[in-house]
This record gives structure tokens, C-alpha cells and sequence, in this order.
């Protein structure tokens, strides 16, 4: 569904912004070469055949060719794809390990001195532009102590279909500033949705009830409220890949980072369709996969999703 | 010797403006093999003695005086200790066994752990063991249902897996705090003979909370009464509710609806005893008084509601039938009761006849005009202006954010736009009157009125259009019995001096007995019988009508 | 009339809301700030010490000048001056005014389409209702700062380059409320369905009130709160948003800079040392954006009883 409508958006992305042959070609050529360019584009088809064959080609991967960079797009995007994905990844893993962690935290213990801190420390995180704070981690790093790069991948190991910066030393130097500097935002607003999670639950008569039956606490906390906080956890879980990838983009700017985000920047300042249609494509793509991952966990970890369709089906 | 000792017991709540004393002084005994009565109005501090005894008491509530002395040792000496306790020698049971269960463990992850928590049993063991239990609260198939979810269910079962859960550590006191108010009669006839049964084969120690006399009257063997965090009287049940002492004893007793005869007016004792107003309508000038005539004003005809159940389950085939083919008339100034249970479809008709919800097949007459027919909404405002409803629940019932008297005045003005402001004052303030509200009331805001006091100003925005027909579905259900006697009171009233129509819903087979002069009992959607009130209550016809009849608490059976 | 502004003094001084105010020392701190910078930046005319868009007051000669507090700082340019010698504060000042301007209409804009949106879905449920949803699910999979800057790309490619420039402001705040209103429409209509679900509602429908009356002149005033706290926070992401935009170089063009533009500017000058030129102004940014958290933080705990 998603997919369908993100394909036909970007369809039209591709078909009425500007005029794609102004585009492609230079001023200096003539009408019936615009023309002939049009017809052997297959512009003066009818919209629903452009679209399928949009569709089609978008299916086998082929999203034309970069106005700007003169280079097909797929082979663009495969060039940038691992650099981006290395830095999406480790920077979910340290926000959402560290984020429910924290939050889980400070929805336990309310009270406490250290939560007041990590709350206040995460109301700023909040505040903080992600290009803030890594201009400010720039500073701080390379520019005063000089300890970390402050931009590009480092040396990078190509495994032939996959180049990866995890192999050096200096690859590994290079992908902790982005990544932290990526990761805090999110970071932040998931403590505060789990520790409003765990609150919430902790104030329910079934952990009422369980206190009443003499559970201790340790139990009440990790195995009645946990469980059932960390519900919401994996939804938010979801979103917040897709927003990491979202944000790679301001993130790849300040660190010069060569990802995706970077390459789609550079795009909409030159109104370069085919890359922005081909990134739109492919973020959709993603989010499509995340929801299907988070709909099976959901029906692996809640009962109620569970056993009812064991009910109906059997 | 008593088993439970609470001495000088008091529980404060520090709020912002000042402390609230929950619980004054409280001093309650309770023997082993007896089930005590604990009962008040809301705000009386029963739940709060109930949860101080094993001391989950919710911030910022704490107790700040007393003693708990539990089989000769005070509990809460320590607090610390007071863990040690809760399931192995207290169980506890809340209200509504909808949340009570956490939804995403087995019920038997949820009994085992609380057995192995407190007692040093191997996990096969702990398992034979909660089978038995669950075998013993009569759930049947216990192996299989051992391995469900707590949604896997039904509300009257839950309420049996809570028990077994509270009892599984056998516990020698139980605390159950209106274990039975979230069910219907028939359930909770059942989960109350069960805690009746347990207590005597375990031997166990009762402190049953409710608000419900009637089930006081039925179930304990010795009752208290608190007010205001205070202990009014304590004493055998029989006694107290015969012959009691206090003045407010009195009133709480006086206020119960009889179920075994019509009374016309309910006493109600108060110290500061107002004079027993002589009903001051003011409105009674302004009202053009329909005479009360043998004529139909409402024709039910086979009236059917399907809801399609595809919201809930996604599968579009499942669909409920709320109501089934019902068809009955009510004459104009009659007072038309409809019974039933959760589910039997009493609510919808109500809907339907107000133009809430359109039926799905049959046909609704009002004064001989199909109502449920009518396409324009000019046409419909004509019978809206004389069919009013009054709602269960009094806080969601009025919008919080006007004043009391845009309340009032928003129908007013609807149905007569031409209104002068001086007229709709005075209007404004002779229905408030009738209501026995001050004309001062009309420029507050609901929150500040107490729950049978809204119920008044929702009255008297429903009599400002001057209805002929008065819709009151479980006007008093969510209302203290001594508030609850007062608004049957002024509805009795209303009906009499204005010959107004009443369509009465309850699930309160007293109450709908002093209410009403036609019955029907509904199940399930479908209609059982339709007699007279007092044939209804004397000779029922359907069989369950008679199982109705039998299981309601009676606070008369004290007498037996 | 003057009785009736007493008793409306006296109900807001006997309300909770102030209660929980005046105990709550953030709260106190965080809008005396916000009172600040919002008078300082709507009144920028009158407070800037100088105009840093007049070309006299420009002198490249004092181009780079550190803050004043620093050695060859000069006591007239308290925090220093960029590269082509305007005043830093006063650049400060009229790029928060901008950045405000774009914040404020963004979420305005926001607000009113999902609040509309939502609270309508929810009142009229049925196959309109599930189409909002359905709308609203695919926009918030879409993260707000790729939204704004596709509408970006897209205005690009409709509206000439020359024009481009003059319609920045309105293409940002487009692009942002335009990414921000599922929010509101969700809550909206969150809000919505359990005030439907009240008797005074129904109560309202069997005495002949329409629709439109039910919804604006009874539901919304209920609905109000959790929009308002959304509302708060929304517009520190706004802010936010714009200042990332500005700062990728796709907001509002350098003629008028908000913060985000100055940061931006900034950033080049920070390996030579000149590091006030891109620090003050993201001090200033997460200065503003933190204490509107601040707020919007109290007002949740405040406003949302379930919580306490």
C-alpha cells in the first residue's frame, strides 16, 4: 500500500517538476531534438503506461540517470548504500540499547538524584539540532583535543559487493562522532518514552495486585512492568531506524560522511529528480520492511494479538 | 481472641491545600472463620483501611497513626517486613478483574510465581498445586485453561482466577474490596457464595468491602460502617441493620430501596432534617401539562440493532445482535421500566428511541408519527425538543468547560431563538430551582458540584425543552444509596406535577420496583415478559425473571 | 464587569495550573527566558545595539573581532563580529526573529490543518475517518526533516530560481507544517473519540445541537490541552527544523539569515579559530529550544493528570 503510493509519488516527481528534458539537456538544443528525446523516453505515452513502466524499472533497480552527476542512479546509491547503513546501524544499536536502558532507569526510580540528572540531560538532548551537536563534538574532538577525524570514512576495506569501514582502525576512529552524534536525539526521546511507559504501567492494578500477592519488586519491575513496556518499545524501535535515516542526511553533511544522506542533499540543491525519486523509493522500502519486522515481533511477544488469530484460524 | 486487631488505625492524604484524613481512628476485630461487613458511601475510607492493613496505599496517602496486629503480631512494626506478608498471610482482591491480571502472562506463569514466591515448592509441584486451586474456584478444564491469557476469560471467571491467585499461598486473612460490583447479579451471586464457601472450608478471616447493603445483608456475619474515615458502628449484621444506633446508620438503612414492596416516597433522615419540601415546581406555570390519557405516547415495533462486530475482530462475518425484535408501548404519564443484565441490549433501545442510534429494522412511533422514518433534520428537532435523556454517569455527562447556566440555557435557546435574556434568567433560575439547586449555582462550573448535584443540573437542562417523554437510563447507578433516594425522590416528583412520560433503564430490580408501573425484562436483546410492576415481583412469568428475582441481594433476607 | 475580571483573576490564582506554576521553579525560569528572547527578537529594531543589514554600519577593518571579554575583543561588539564585520548579537537577534517568525506560522499552520483533520476524523468517523488515518500513517513514517526537504526539492523545481528566493520563507514554512500535522491530527482525534464517547455529547445531539456546533463549541475546548502541550513541543521542533534547514543550506536564503544560516556560516570559520562566529549563535538556538522543552515539559506533567 505504502509502496504504492510512495512509487506514484515519486513517479510524479520524475514526470512534472520542471520539465525533465529542460533538464537533461543544454539550452542550445533544438525543438525537434527535445522532441525526439521526448518520444524515445517514451514521454508521450499515456500517464498509466509511464507509470508502470516508472514501476518496472524501479522494480529491476533502474532509476535513470543523475542530471547532475551524469551517472545512473543505482550504481550511485549501491557506491553510497554501506557507508550509510554502517552508521544507521551503529547508531540504533547505541539509542535504542542505551535509551531503554536509561529509561527504564528513571521509570523505576523516580525520584532519584541520578534520574533528575539523566532527565535534564535528556531534555537538552531534545534542544540540541543534531548539527549542533556535532559541529560542537568537531570542535571539542579534532579541532581542540585531536584525538578523532572530523570528517570522511577513514580507510575503507571493499569485500567486492560491500565496503565496509570496520575492519581499520582508523575506519572504526572515524564512525564514532556520526554515529554518537546521530544516535544522542533519538537517544533521548526514547528514554523519556519508555520511563512514561514504565510509569505508566507501574501505576496499574495488576502491578497493584501483584504487590498485594507479595511479588518483590525486582520481579514486578523486570518481569510485570518491563515486559509490557517494552510493547510500545518495539514500535518506537521502528520509527526510529527510519528517522536515523532520515537524519544520516544532516548528519553526513556536517561529518562529510559519503552516504546516501549526503548524495540526496546534493540533490535537492540541484534538483537532481532521478536521485530524489530513486532515495524516496528506497527510504519507503525500508519503513515497508520495518513495519513487517515490528507486526511479527508484536505477534510474537503480545498474547492478545496472538491467541486471537489462533482463534480464528482454528 | 480475634485474629485481625486494627487499633487507633489513621491514614492521611497531605494534599496541596490541605490533609485529608482518610481514616480516623479506626478500630476494627476480626475473628477467623467470619466475614465482616466493611460498608460506606464513597469517600468514607473503606478501600483505605483495606489497602492500610498490608500498606499499599497510594501516594501521597500514608499512615501516619495505629497498629495492625495480625495472629498477635504487629505487621507493621517493620515496614520492611510487611512484604513478607502480603499472599502468604493476606490476600487481597480489587474490583475489576478486567485489569487486575497482567495481559501478556499465562494465568499459571502468574499463580506459579506468586506460589513460589512464598512457598518452597519445585515448579511441577507449584503447577499441581495451581490446578487444584483453580479446580477449587470452579473453573472447569483447569490443565487447559492453566496455559491461557487473562483475555482469554470472560469477566465473571477472571474474577475467580483473581481469587484463586489471592488464595494461592493460603492466606488466613482475605481482604476483598468490592470484588463483585463490576459483575452482573447472577455472576455475582456466584463469586459470592465462592468466597462464602472458602471462608468456611479454609477457615479464613473476611473483610468483605462494598457499598451494597444488600449484599452486606446476605454475605457478612458482622458489619461496620464508616463516614467520612470515621467508624460510625460496628456490629453483628442482623442487629445492626434491624435496630440501628446511629443517626447515619439510620439513613444509609432508610435509603435502601425495599425489594419486597413499593414504598411512595423514600425517607431520607438527615441531621440538619430540611422540611420535608413541599416540592416547589417552579416551572409548573411555564409548562404546558399533557393529561394523562390512555393513549400510547411510545409504540415500540419489533425493533432490531445489529452492531457489525467487524471493528473489533477484522472478520466482517461476525456481527452482534444487541436488540432482537423487540416491540412494547408506554402511555402517556406511565412510568416504563427496561431490566437486564450487561449485554441485554436495554442501553441501545434507549439510543434508538432518542435518535442516537437508527435501528436496523422496525419502527419507532412517538404520538403516532414514525420517528425512526424522518429524513430532515428540521422535522427531527421538532421531537428532539420532546424527548429528553438522562445519562448514568454524572462527570461525563455535563462539558466541564461551560458554566452551569449555558448549560441549562443551550437547549433554551436552541428551540426558541427569539428568547429574551431577562426571560431566559428567569427561566434559567426556576429550573434550577426545581431542581432543588440555589440560583447561585448557575454561575460555577460543573466541577464544582458533587455527583447527585450534576445529576440535578442534567435534569434540568433535560426539562428545559419541556419534554413529554423522559428517557433516564441508570440515573442513580453511579450514585451513593443516600443520593440515589433523593434524586428517585425528585424524579417522582417531576413525573407527578408535569404528567411527564418515563422511560426508566436500570439493572436494579428495587429501584425499577419503586420507580415503575410497567416492567419489561430483557436478555440478550430479546424481550422475556412485560407485567405489570407489581405482577413482575409477586408471580414472574419467565424463568428468568424468577432466577433475577431470586439471586438479587435482599436486605430484607436479614429477617429470615 | 469589573467583578467578573476579579473572580476570572481569582479562579486562575485559585486554579492548579498556577499552583503547580509558581512551585515549579523551571517553569518560572524557563518563561522568563522565552518572555526575553521573544521581546528582544520582535522588538529587534530597538534593541540591537546595530542594524547588521545597513551596509554603513559595516566595516570590514573590524571583521573578525573575538568577543569583548577576550583580548582584542572591542567593547562594542560584546560577542565579536563575523566575516564581513556585523555585530554578532545583533545578527543573533534578527536571525531568532526570522527563525521565530518560521516556527511559530509552521506550527500555527500545523495545528490548525491536523486539529481540523483530526478532530473532524474522529467526530464522523467512518470511511473519512479511516483515510485521514490512513494519511496521517504514511506522513509520520515519512521523518519530518526528509518531508520538508522533498517540499523543498519539489518548489525548487516549480518556482523559478529568481523567485525562489523571495518565496524561501514561505516554502519553509510550508515544507515544515506540512511535516508537523499528523501529530496534532492524531492527538486530535485521540482526544476527540473519548470525548465523543461522553453523555454531554450526546446529550447536546438529543437536544437538536448540529454537528459543527457540537464539535467546535463543545468538543474542542476539551480537546485543547494535550494539543496545546503538542503545540509547545512542536514548536521547539519546528525551530529546530528550520535552523537544520537553514544550516543544509535549503531554508532561507543568506539576505536574511535566521539562526540556522548563521550557524551554517559559521561552521566554515571554526578550523581557524573563529569559533564565536558559529558558537553564540547555536548557543543562542539551543538556549531558545531548550527552555520552549522546558516548558512544554512542565505542561505535560501538568496538564496530564494520568501522569501524576
Amino acid at each position: 500500500m505504502v509502496m504504492i503510493v510512495v512509487a506514484f509519488v515519486s513517479f510524479s516527481l520524475f514526470n512534472f517538476v520542471g520539465d525533465p528534458i529542460n533538464n537533461m539537456v543544454g539550452e542550445e538544443t533544438s525543438d525537434e531534438e527535445r522532441d525526439q528525446i521526448r518520444e524515445d523516453l517514451g514521454l508521450n505515452d499515456a500517464v498509466h503506461v509511464q507509470f508502470l513502466r516508472f514501476t518496472g524499472n524501479a522494480l529491476k533497480g533502474n532509476f535513470g540517470i543523475s542530471y547532475q552527476l551524469r551517472r545512473p542512479v543505482s550504481e550511485l546509491i549501491a557506491e553510497r548504500l554501506p557507508a550509510t547503513l554502517e552508521l544507521v546501524i551503529i547508531s540504533a544499536i547505541i539509542a535504542l540499547v542505551s535509551g531503554t536502558l536509561l529509561g527504564v532507569y528513571t521509570g523505576i526510580n523516580r525520584k532519584g538524584f541520578l534520574s533528575d540528572v539523566i532527565l535534564a540531560i535528556s531534555l537538552l538532548g531534545v534542544s540540541l539540532p543534531t548539527f549542533v551537536i556535532g559541529i560542537l563534538f568537531i570542535y571539542l574532538f579534532a579541532v581542540i583535543l585531536g584525538v578523532l577525524p572530523s570528517f570522511g570514512r577513514g580507510e575503507v576495506v571493499d569485500l567486492g559487493f560491500w565496503s565496509t569501514g570496520f575492519l581499520t582502525l582508523s575506519g572504526l576512529k572515524a564512525i564514532i562522532l556520526p554515529s554518537v552524534t546521530l544516535s544522542l536525539f533519538q537517544m533521548t526521546y526514547i528514554i523519556r518514552l519508555v520511563r512514561a511507559e514504565m510509569m505508566e504501567i507501574l501505576q496499574t492494578d495488576y502491578i497493584k495486585f501483584a504487590r498485594a500477592r507479595g511479588i518483590n519488586e525486582k520481579s514486578i519491575h523486570y518481569k510485570h512492568a518491563l515486559k509490557n513496556g517494552l510493547i510500545p518499545v518495539i514500535t518506537i524501535a521502528g520509527i526510529n531506524i527510519g528517522t536515523l535515516i532520515a537524519f544520516s542526511i544532516i548528519t553526513e553533511t556536517v561529518f562529510q560522511w559519503p552516504g546516501m544522506g549526503f548524495l540526496f542533499i546534493q540533490a535537492v540543491k540541484f534538483v537532481d529528480i532521478p536521485i530524489m525519486s530513486a532515495y524516496l523509493v528506497f527510504i519507503a522500502f525500508v519503513f515497508v520492511m520495518i513495519n513487517f519486522i515490528v507486526d511479527i515481533l508484536y505477534y510474537f511477544i503480545d498474547p492478545r494479538i496472538r491467541v486471537k488469530s489462533e482463534a480464528v484460524s482454528g | 481472641m480475634s485474629f485481625l486487631k486494627i487499633k487507633n488505625l489513621s491514614v492521611d492524604y497531605k494534599m496541596r491545600r490541605e490533609t485529608i484524613n482518610a481514616a480516623k481512628n479506626v478500630n476494627i476485630d476480626v475473628s477467623k472463620g467470619e466475614i465482616l461487613g466493611l460498608v460506606g458511601e464513597s469517600g468514607s475510607g473503606k478501600s483505605t483501611v483495606g489497602n492500610a492493613i498490608i500498606n499499599l496505599i497510594d501516594e501521597p496517602g500514608r499512615v501516619s497513626n495505629g497498629s495492625i496486629v495480625l495472629d498477635g503480631i504487629d505487621i507493621h512494626a517493620d515496614a520492611e517486613n510487611i512484604v513478607k506478608y502480603r499472599g502468604k498471610k493476606i490476600g487481597l482482591i480489587f474490583q475489576d478483574p478486567q485489569t487486575s491480571l497482567n495481559p501478556i502472562l499465562t494465568i499459571g506463569d502468574q499463580l506459579i510465581e506468586t506460589i513460589q514466591a512464598h512457598l518452597n515448592l519445585s515448579a511441577n509441584d507449584a503447577k499441581n498445586k495451581a490446578i487444584n486451586l483453580l479446580k477449587e474456584v470452579g473453573i472447569k478444564d483447569a490443565e487447559t485453561r492453566f496455559n491461557n491469557y487473562p483475555h482469554q476469560f470472560s469477566g465473571g471467571m477472571r474474577q475467580r482466577v483473581v481469587i484463586s491467585l489471592a488464595l494461592c499461598c493460603e492466606p488466613e486473612l482475605l481482604i476483598a474490596d468490592e470484588p463483585t460490583t463490576a459483575l452482573d447479579v447472577s455472576i455475582q451471586s456466584q463469586i459470592l457464595d465462592l468466597i462464602k464457601k472458602l471462608t468456611k472450608e479454609r477457615n479464613l478471616a473476611v473483610i468483605l468491602i462494598t457499598h451494597d447493603m444488600g449484599v452486606i445483608a446476605e454475605t457478612t456475619d458482622r458489619v461496620a460502617v464508616m463516614k467520612n474515615g470515621d467508624l460510625v458502628e460496628i456490629g453483628p449484621t442482623k442487629e445492626l441493620l434491624t435496630k440501628p444506633k446511629e443517626i447515619y446508620t439510620k439513613s444509609l438503612v432508610s435509603s435502601v430501596p425495599p425489594t419486597n414492596k413499593k414504598i411512595s416516597r423514600f425517607k431520607i433522615i438527615e441531621k440538619e432534617n430540611k422540611k420535608q419540601s413541599d416540592t416547589n415546581i417552579k416551572i409548573l406555570n411555564r409548562w404546558v401539562k399533557k393529561e394523562i390519557s390512555d393513549k400510547d405516547l411510545v409504540k415500540v415495533e419489533s425493533l432490531s440493532k445489529t452492531f457489525d462486530d467487524s471493528f473489533f475482530t477484522e472478520s466482517s462475518k461476525n456481527s452482534v445482535m444487541a436488540v432482537n425484535d423487540v416491540s412494547f408501548s408506554i402511555k402517556e404519564g406511565q412510568s416504563f421500566g427496561l431490566v437486564g443484565e450487561s449485554g441485554s441490549g436495554k442501553s441501545t433501545i434507549a439510543k434508538m428511541i432518542v435518535n442516537l442510534f437508527k435501528p436496523s429494522s422496525g419502527d419507532i412511533y412517538f404520538n403516532d408519527v414514525c420517528i425512526t422514518k424522518i429524513k430532515s433534520n428540521k422535522e427531527m428537532l421538532k421531537f428532539r425538543k420532546q424527548i429528553q435523556m438522562i445519562f448514568q454517569d454524572p462527570y461525563s455527562s455535563l462539558n466541564g468547560r461551560l458554566k452551569v447556566k449555558d448549560i441549562v440555557s443551550e437547549p433554551i435557546k436552541l428551540h426558541n431563538p427569539s428568547v429574551t435574556s431577562k426571560d431566559l434568567d428567569d427561566y434559567i433560575y426556576d429550573l434550577l430551582e426545581s431542581v432543588e439547586l440555589t440560583q447561585q449555582s448557575a454561575e460555577r462550573y460543573p466541577h464544582e458540584f458533587s455527583g447527585g448535584q450534576r445529576q440535578r443540573i442534567s435534569i434540568a437542562r433535560a426539562l428545559a425543552t419541556q419534554p413529554r417523554l423522559l428517557v433516564c437510563d441508570e440515573p442513580t447507578s453511579a450514585l451513593d444509596v443516600s443520593i440515589q433516594a433523593q434524586i428517585l425522590n425528585l424524579l417522582k416528583d417531576l413525573q407527578e406535577q408535569l404528567n411527564l412520560t418515563i422511560l426508566f433503564i436500570s439493572h436494579d430490580l428495587p429501584v425499577v420496583r419503586q420507580m415503575c408501573d410497567r416492567i419489561a425484562v430483557l436478555k440478550n436483546g430479546k424481550l422475556c415478559e412485560i407485567s405489570n410492576t407489581e405482577d413482575l415481583f409477586i408471580k414472574p412469568k419467565h424463568d428468568y425473571t424468577k432466577e433475577l428475582l431470586k439471586l438479587m441481594p435482599k436486605i430484607e433476607s436479614i429477617y429470615n | 464587569m469589573d467583578s467578573q475580571r476579579l473572580t476570572l483573576l481569582s479562579r486562575i490564582k485559585d486554579s492548579d495550573i498556577y499552583f503547580s506554576f509558581i512551585k515549579s521553579p523551571t517553569a518560572i525560569v524557563s518563561s522568563v527566558i522565552l518572555v526575553i528572547i521573544f521581546f528582544c527578537s520582535f522588538f529587534v529594531e530597538f534593541v540591537a545595539p546595530f542594524n547588521p543589514f545597513d551596509p554603513s554600519s559595516l566595516s570590514l577593518m573590524e571583521a573578525f573581532t573575538p568577543p569583548s571579554w577576550s583580548e582584542k575583543g572591542m567593547a562594542k561588539y560584546i560577542l565579536g563580529t563575523d566575516g564581513q564585520g556585523r555585530d554578532m548579537l545583533s545578527t543573533i537577534l534578527y536571525g531568532s526573529r526570522i527563525s521565530l517568525i518560521v516556527g511559530f506560522s509552521a506550527i500555527l499552520f500545523s495545528l490548525l490543518l491536523g486539529v481540523t483533520l483530526g478532530l473532524t476524523a474522529g467526530y464522523f468517523g467512518g470511511k473519512y475517518e479511516m483515510i485521514v488515518m490512513r494519511l496521517t500513517d504514511v506522513q509520520l513514517t515519512v521523518p519530518s526533516i526528509l518531508m520538508a526537504l522533498l517540499v523543498d526539492g519539489i518548489a525548487r523545481g516549480i518556482i523559478s530560481r529568481e523567485l525562489h528566493d523571495e518565496m524561501a520563507i514561505y516554502v519553509l514554512i510550508f515544507a515544515i507544517g506540512i511535516s508537523e500535522w499528523p501529530q496534532f491530527a492524531r492527538v486530535s482525534r485521540a482526544a476527540t473519540l473519548v470525548e465523543k464517547n461522553k453523555d454531554y455529547v450526546s446529550a447536546s445531539t438529543i437536544i437538536g445541537v448540529s454537528n459543527i456546533l457540537i464539535m467546535f463549541k463543545h468538543i474542542l475546548p476539551n480537546i485543547m490541552r494535550p494539543v496545546l502541550v503538542i503545540g509547545t513541543i512542536g514548536l521547539a521542533l519546528a525551530i529546530i527544523a528550520e535552523s537544520t534547514l537553514s544550516f543544509l543550506g535549503v531554508g532561507v536564503p543568506p539576505t536574511t539569515p535566521s539562526l540556522g544560516t548563521l550557524i551554517r556560516i559559521g561552521n566554515d570559520f571554526l578550523f581557524s579559530g573563529e569559533w564565536w562566529i558559529t558558537f553564540f549563535p547555536a548557543i543562542f538556538l539551543v538556549l531558545l529550544a531548550f527552555s520552549i522543552n522546558l516548558l512544554g515539559d512542565w505542561m505535560r506533567d501538568t496538564l496530564n493528570p494520568k501522569l501524576n
